[in-house]
């Protein structure tokens, strides 16, 4: 059996995003390293597995798929019954599930990537941070807060009283903010600073840390 | 009860799930949200979506939104009338609908919306539209649409042979970006340009269209 490969970088937010999740599930797989230093993810053969050449890509036998969060459905999807449970079932559930992971994807990572880029990725190439740009954010980021501060004083986690997928999105991004002066955005807010706490110190969230 | 949708046709995020109604054939109602009067940053707006934003579905007890969540629940409850929406009955079928829905939120919708927002969004505010960010987001659009034009060279649809939400939750601001003076850029790939002629010719589509109201102006 081929088994499950992810071609991706250990640095890489979206690959930890699945290996996070792999291990959630106790599945064994192979992470295949993308040289992203040298361009190898822009050119053969990594466009074929990603024509929009970004890692990670993923396969599981010969299925192929990319996208992290789409990679992290199917993986919680196919294997439901390992390891911890990832999704809520029932249609209304899986419903707040899928818009937590909207809210993630749409207000919560556009505005949290920018902040990681500008006070951590961008001094691996020599550039320089624009504070004025981390100013901005911040102050987007803030209100996103605000409204997740309001939702975990209802519950525990963001979807449901268990850690869902929807949780999961967020580590590797928060992960790295907690390396920055970002991190205060976080620890202000007290039902915010008790949820990255608790997600951050997950087993699977510590694997993934090199 | 039917289904509410708190928002306005012309709105790109309402029409996503307008069509996906017609699609599967459900009974709404649509309630309209005065966004130039700034309804939706009312306290009664925002305890339904403290984003302020629409759309928001609202289905018994459960109040949702960002649009494409409200259309997976939608496609999922009512996955056995109309069209199937999401390929449920296959989890890696499924698994390359959710794909290429990802690629839409996460490749397409940035660039075509930073040109729609520029086109058509800036001078109803009454500025001038900065032609730097029009061209760097065509840029990154025309090599977006040039993955799909090999794509749609080996299906007919996106995610496969079939019409799906990774199809659907293109329509609004693709009909809008025709409207522009761009359109060549769909119009000059065949794959791309007969697929989204496809799009069109859906009936849902020929109701929520006539909502899609706004447009560039003339001069």
């Amino acid at each position: 059996m081929a088994g499950i490969k992810v071609f991706g970088h250990p640095a890489s937010t979206a690959t930890r995003r699945v290996l996070i999740a792999l291990h959630e599930k106790d599945l064994d797989f192979e992470l295949v390293h993308v040289e992203l230093k040298d361009g190898e993810h822009k050119k053969e053969p990594f466009l074929s597995r990603n024509p929009f050449g970004k890692v990670p890509a993923f396969e599981d036998g010969d299925f192929k798929l990319f996208e992290s969060r789409a990679i992290t459905q199917y993986i919680a999807h196919e294997y439901a019954d390992k390891g911890n449970q990832l999704l809520s079932p029932g249609s209304k559930s899986m419903a707040i599930l899928a818009m937590g992971m909207e809210i993630e994807a749409h207000e919560f990572d556009s505005v949290a990537s920018k902040l990681g880029w500008e006070q951590i990725f961008k001094n691996f190439f020599g550039l320089t941070t624009d504070q004025t740009v981390v100013k901005e954010e911040e102050v987007k980021l803030g209100k996103v807060l605000d409204n997740y501060e309001a939702r975990l004083g209802e519950s525990k986690y963001m979807a449901s009283d268990h850690f869902t997928l929807v949780d999961l999105h967020h580590i590797p991004v928060i992960q790295y903010l907690l390396g920055t002066p970002t991190k205060k955005l976080f620890e202000e807010r007290p039902h915010v600073s008790a949820w990255v706490a608790d997600i951050t110190s997950r087993p699977s969230s510590q694997k993934i840390l090199v | 009860m039917a289904m509410k949708v708190y928002g306005n046709g012309m709105s790109v995020c309402v029409a996503r799930v307008l069509l996906c109604l017609h699609e599967k054939e459900t009974e709404f109602e649509l309630v309209p949200v005065d966004l130039f009067a700034c309804h939706h940053k009312l306290p009664s707006f925002l305890s339904m979506n403290p984003f302020g934003q629409v759309p928001v579905l609202q289905d018994d007890d459960l109040t949702l939104f960002e649009s494409r969540a409200i259309t997976a629940y939608i496609a999922e409850k009512h996955k056995d009338k109309g069209t199937d929406l999401t390929r449920h009955a296959d989890a890696k079928e499924a698994a390359i609908v959710k794909l290429w829905s990802e690629v839409e939120s996460h490749h397409f919708n940035p660039a075509i919306s930073a040109v729609i927002h520029q086109l058509i969004v800036v001078p109803l505010q009454g500025k001038t539209p900065d032609a730097a960010i029009v061209e760097e987001n065509l840029e990154k659009l025309g090599k977006v649409l040039d993955v799909y034009e090999e794509k749609l060279g080996k299906t007919k649809y996106l995610a496969g042979d079939s019409y799906t939400l990774a199809d659907l939750h293109h329509v609004p601001y693709t009909y809008y970006f025709m409207k522009t003076c761009h359109a060549g850029l769909v119009n000059d790939r065949p794959k791309v340009k007969a697929w989204w002629e496809d799009l069109c010719s859906r009936p849902a589509f020929l109701k929520v269209s006539p909502g899609l109201t706004v447009a560039p102006p003339t001069n």
